[in-house]
């Protein structure tokens, strides 16, 4: 691994100051993917601002919601009893990411920043647009099955691989960050980015920026809620396809829904006309099949990918179900 | 990343003057093949207070097994090579070194972690405890008798962290059922396949309703 400096702030606003000024300075959390990604040289930061010593643990009620601090484990907040009672569906999408191990260490804000896991971004020896801009694609005509097939570019077609992002975007979660230039809050669909002409940008985060909570509002979808997560092994392993689901359900007909997939684009992806598709509707096997065929209009494969075109309504279909059948 | 491009030395390198100047230059030269970029910047700058601290150790508290350490530690150092190279702890396996394996949980203030993803400087002020910890002198800890009595591996070479991380697993509240040890146990490879025994291990830990 580089050298590089340490410095471990107990303020905010020293954490903060510390990366404005220095561009080639990262914080560091749980450190589960940062300090993987410098051991093999994909992330090369000359300075490292440890931000454990900040007071952005906490899970609590907040304004007709939850407010969960970026610092708050995956562990601690998948079994939160306040996560458990509100938000079923985060606890769910966290238990099925990583290890007890990894879900100990990695923190909210950290789980949000990961990078993906495209093995052409990991691999310095390839071309990366996301790693080194302006190197090329080398997933593009290579390997691509774990790639994307929602709103990639010429440039990138990679995923996002966090489970928690998935169900984050269903719930409407807010991210809260603090900066240099004051405190703003970002609705989650428009926290991570799609790759266009940059995608070494993976989010919408300044220079400086320090997530410092996630806000999700009360809803309805306290208990018809499913989590699928579809994965070469049973356990510990990153999604082919995900996807979060959440029905409020009266007598049978579905009177709110949230649908988000993971594992199929470069942000966690929200399945909006599907949702509206649903509202209304009986929660049958058939309905769920058009909303599938909905959310999947404009999804497009590459060359070893084609089966997450009918993985991903297949799974779409089945995470309804499990959610109907819950509850 | 080792082979890093150690960049352009200063200019004025290999001329000019005297012995004394020679020396000089040819130390900084060797520090220069041998430092990052933000050190090389200093240098060349000659920002010399910065060239001391990139190079800095950090002062480091832990308790390990009940021992208290004073340290002084490099800040890319990890939590897994601190207890390998520095403590030498060698209990705790080096497997991947990507936290792919769990060949390296130990338990820090009670939870259980890969070690190779720790940088020791985070973990200033905790309790480690490593397998070297678990047994109470000649006495093995519970699990450790029950991966005897099961079979619970084979080469042995991820059994401490699977040690580690069964204690943990029962502790947590997550060992009711095979199929819940069995996800909870996931972030740990075995490459022998002694999977089924160490399985057997925790339920018979758990079901012995022994303190663990």
């Amino acid at each position: 691994m580089n050298q590089f400096q340490y410095v471990r702030p107990t303020k905010q606003k020293a954490a903060i100051d510390a990366l404005a000024k220095d561009t080639s300075a990262q914080f560091i959390a749980g450190g589960t993917n940062l300090v993987d990604l410098m051991k093999r040289g994909v992330m090369t930061p000359q300075k490292l601002v440890d931000i454990n010593k900040l007071p952005l643990n906490k899970i609590e009620k907040e304004n007709g919601g939850l407010r969960i601090g970026a610092l708050a484990s995956n562990k601690a907040v998948a079994e939160d009893k306040l996560v458990l009672e509100k938000q079923p569906l985060l606890a769910q999408a966290l238990v099925a990411g990583a290890s007890a191990q990894l879900r100990n260490m990695a923190t909210v804000g950290g789980n949000m920043l990961q990078r993906t896991r495209c093995y052409y971004f990991y691999d310095t020896a390839m071309p990366c647009n996301k790693r080194e801009p302006g190197s090329g694609c080398g997933a593009l005509e290579g390997i691509n099955r774990m790639h994307a097939i929602f709103g990639f570019s010429d440039k990138c077609i990679a995923v996002h691989p966090s489970d928690m992002s998935v169900a984050l975007v269903a719930l409407d979660a807010t991210v809260l960050v603090s900066g240099p230039r004051g405190d703003r809050r970002i609705p989650f669909a428009d926290f991570h980015r799609l790759p266009g002409d940059t995608p070494q940008k993976d989010t919408n985060l300044e220079q400086g920026e320090l997530i410092t909570a996630v806000d999700i509002p009360d809803g309805p979808f306290t208990k018809n809620v499913h989590y699928l997560k579809v994965r070469e092994r049973a356990s510990y392993a990153f999604a082919l396809v995900s996807v979060a689901a959440a029905l409020s359900l009266d007598n049978g007909t579905i009177k709110d829904a949230r649908l988000a997939m993971g594992g199929v684009a470069h942000k966690p992806w929200r399945l909006n006309e599907a949702e509206k598709f649903l509202v209304g509707k009986p929660a049958t096997e058939d309905t769920f099949r058009q909303a599938a065929a909905i959310a999947m209009r404009d999804a497009k494969a590459f060359k070893h990918n084609a089966y997450k075109l009918k993985l991903g309504p297949n799974s779409i279909i089945q995470a309804l179900k499990n959610a109907t059948a819950v509850g | 990343m080792a082979d890093e491009n150690p960049g352009t030395p200063p200019e004025n390198a290999d001329h000019d003057g005297n012995r004394r100047d020679f020396l000089k230059k040819s130390s900084l030269l060797t520090a220069v093949a041998l430092t990052p970029g933000p050190v090389l910047h200093a240098a060349s700058a000659e920002w010399d207070e910065k060239v001391a601290a990139a190079f800095e150790k950090v002062p480091l508290k832990l308790e390990v097994n009940g021992v208290k350490h004073k340290l002084s530690v490099e800040p890319r150092t990890t939590l897994l090579d601190l207890l390998r190279e520095q403590l030498h702890l060698t209990g705790t396996k080096k497997g991947c070194d990507y936290g792919q394996c769990g060949a390296c949980t130990v338990h820090v203030d009670g939870e259980r972690v890969n070690s190779c993803l720790r940088l020791a400087v985070m973990e200033d002020g905790k309790k480690i405890t490593t397998i070297e910890g678990l047994a109470n002198g000649d006495k093995l800890h519970p699990m450790q008798e029950a991966f005897v009595k099961h079979d619970g591996f084979q080469c042995g070479y991820c059994t401490p962290g699977q040690i580690m991380s069964a204690v943990a697993c029962i502790r947590e509240g997550h060992a009711g059922s095979e199929g819940e040890i069995k996800e909870y146990m996931s972030g740990n490879i075995c490459r022998c396949g002694a999977y089924s025994n160490i399985v057997a291990a925790i339920q018979d830990v758990k079901n012995g309703g022994q303190k663990v």
